[in-house]
């Protein structure tokens, strides 16, 4: 039973235990070659990524139906396990440079990925109470990594601050849920609320709010963005390159299992509020971003807009919106990590941490492999074609105009339009503009590795989208409901 | 009566039932409370001695070295830390002690792995010198 039970959370706890031998093993690490600790953290995310196709096929729930085990968490696994995989290194050389190559760095990560992967296994609300945690905490603690610079404290501070009061919200609502429905399990509430109405069903409206409100925290959704900026700005540029991909593929990996599984009885009362979330997230990230000088503080703007893209694809519901879900965020996720590669690349060498959009004035001469990835990144998150954003985009509005949210569909491609305004900044900066920056940038080839295969699988998201939909098709269709 | 009454009534009537002791216990424990105060009052010697002794928090204390809010090292507040974690953690061991029986084997395998667990972050909290009041300025 216990190791049934326990095969159902497999990557999740090939991290977990894995972080915990490393935190171990670190300590006999001497000081100087804190790499290896980061390799073997490397090889630890390798072997839950292998155990997302070993296991591939299964469709099964454990822990007194606490958790499950199907193509869509597997999917969610082997998502964050790339992504994981590539910070760590991207992480190799910037932590040297910036003197935060410490131990800890890695065990933490893979805690909190760890609780990243458990988001998308959880079929009940107390797991997901205890996943959003265990993703939150030791990034809390990552994003203040950077001791004694002010801004990452100031970061880490923030983060904590707003992120334990979300915690608030959301446990609340799983409260208020449960006094409505008399139950936590994901399973049971849709058979609970396909019958009649609740009596209570004011107290369940209520819950099923606070929940959202929590979720949108950690998605960085607006109204609930407001830390976003500043959080992302003060983390090391490692730290916040994981948070920006990882944590919201994993906030939404919950969302989706929540809102359109879950409580998909409910659709017609959740729909409206969260097509407004969108709608303001798009509208506030685009917009903000067009007014930013600093390209970190540009891209977590342009991280809650995608937040609100992304929601557009929850709100429309249904298979199709889901299926449209996954497949944004994997292509957002290894967009942005691109981006945030090069920001690192940028920033490994003497000279103190500088994101200023000048910076990068004259790197399409200077570095053009670098600049190329970066290009390449803009135009995906833009939505040009054939890259992978362009595809996500395509899936996003036609299963939302599928669902008769064609109001929203368009203001997705306006606020697409304003998004030029900053996107295609970025790239002519590279190209046409002269630089001053002259610093050197030395080679690292983990760091190469990692960027590249971000960009390839970007533009190869892109040309080759069907297979990738079908595997997520395939992954929706098991899904214990 | 109208039913209305007799509905409030009988509500009265079911909530004084149950709550009955615990009315009787606050009656009892007041009225001592009060009794002890007043006979103090009446019997007790009338002498107003405005010695300084009289009017610190603890008479028969030891004498008040200065203000309460000083500053203190940092480290208490780690060990503080520490200790709450580790004490708020083996809690866990009560309940698992007391349906040890019913649990079997399997609830022993995760005590174990709870404690392992534990017992990891023991080591590393140890290596780490945060148990070292010595070096822990370092």
């Amino acid at each position: 039973m216990a190791i049934k039970d326990l095969l159902t959370v497999t990557a999740p706890a090939i991290c977990a235990v894995g972080g915990t031998l490393l935190l171990l093993l670190d300590l006999a690490i001497p000081r100087g070659s804190k790499s290896t600790t980061a390799w073997a953290a490397f090889a630890v995310i390798l072997l839950a990524l292998a155990s997302v196709p070993a296991q591939w096929g299964v469709s099964t729930s454990g822990f007194a139906g606490m958790v499950a085990a199907d193509g869509y968490s597997l999917f969610v696994d082997g998502l964050l396990a790339v992504i994981a995989a590539l910070t760590v290194l991207l992480t190799l050389r910037y932590n040297e440079a910036r003197g935060i190559m410490r131990g800890e760095f890695y065990p933490l990560m893979l805690f909190a990925l760890s609780g990243m992967m458990l988001m998308g296994h959880a079929t009940n609300l107390i797991i997901v109470f205890i996943a959003v945690e265990l993703l939150s905490i030791p990034l809390y603690v990552l994003c203040g990594f950077a001791r004694p610079r002010v801004d990452s404290e100031e970061s880490a501070l923030k983060y904590f601050l707003l992120g334990a009061f979300a915690s608030g919200f959301l446990v609340y609502g799983i409260a208020l849920i449960y006094g409505a429905a008399g139950t936590v399990s994901l399973t049971e509430l849709t058979a609970a609320l396909s019958g009649p109405k609740p009596a209570d069903s004011a107290l369940l409206y209520a819950g099923v709010a606070l929940v959202l409100v929590g979720l949108g925290f950690k998605v960085a959704a607006a109204p609930f963005h407001m830390w976003t900026p500043d959080v992302y700005e003060g983390a090391p540029t490692t730290v916040t390159a994981f948070m920006a991909s990882a944590t919201k593929a994993a906030g939404f990996a919950a969302i989706l299992r929540i809102f359109l599984f879950g409580l998909a009885p409910l659709m017609e009362t959740w729909q409206a509020p969260i097509a407004v979330l969108a709608l303001l997230s798009m509208i506030v990230g685009n917009v903000v971003a067009l007014a930013q000088t600093n390209l970190k503080r540009m891209l977590a703007y342009s991280s809650i807009a995608h937040a609100g893209y992304v929601l557009t694809g929850v709100a429309a519901g249904g298979d199709a919106g889901a299926s449209a879900v996954l497949f944004y965020l994997a292509s957002y996720a290894l967009t942005s990590l691109a981006a945030f590669a090069v920001m690192i690349a940028l920033n490994s060498g003497e000279a103190d941490e500088n994101h200023s959009l000048d910076t990068y004035a004259g790197l399409g001469r200077r570095k053009p492999l670098l600049a190329f990835v970066l290009a390449v990144s803009m135009l995906s998150l833009l939505g040009i074609p054939p890259t992978a954003g362009f595809f996500g985009k395509y899936f996003l509005i036609s299963a939302a105009i599928g669902s008769g949210l064609t109001w929203l569909a368009i203001a997705l491609v306006i606020t697409s339009v304003i998004s030029a305004g900053f996107y295609l900044r970025v790239i002519m900066t590279m190209y046409m503009r002269d630089g001053k920056n002259e610093a050197p940038i030395a080679g690292n080839w983990p760091r190469a590795f990692a960027a590249l295969t971000a960009t390839v699988a970007t533009l190869g998201i892109g040309i080759l989208a069907s297979p990738i939909v079908e595997l997520i098709n395939t992954g929706i269709k098991s899904i214990v409901r | 009566m109208p039913w209305k009454t007799v509905c409030v009534l009988k509500l009265i009537h079911t909530v004084m039932d149950l709550y009955l002791p615990i009315f009787v216990i606050l009656a009892i424990a007041s009225g001592l409370a009060g009794l002890i105060v007043v006979i103090s009052i009446v019997f007790g010697p009338r002498k107003r001695a405005q010695v300084k002794a009289k009017l610190q928090p603890y008479e028969s204390g030891m004498n008040a070295i200065g203000q309460g809010q000083r500053r203190f090292p940092v480290r208490f507040y780690l060990i503080a830390v520490l200790f709450i974690l580790f004490d708020v953690e083996v809690i866990f061991f009560y309940p698992w002690a007391v349906a040890f029986r019913q649990l079997g084997l399997y609830g022993l395998i995760q005590m174990l792995v709870f404690v392992g667990i534990l017992f990891a972050g023991y080591i590393w909290v140890w290596k780490k010198g945060a148990l070292d009041w010595e070096t822990m300025d370092k």
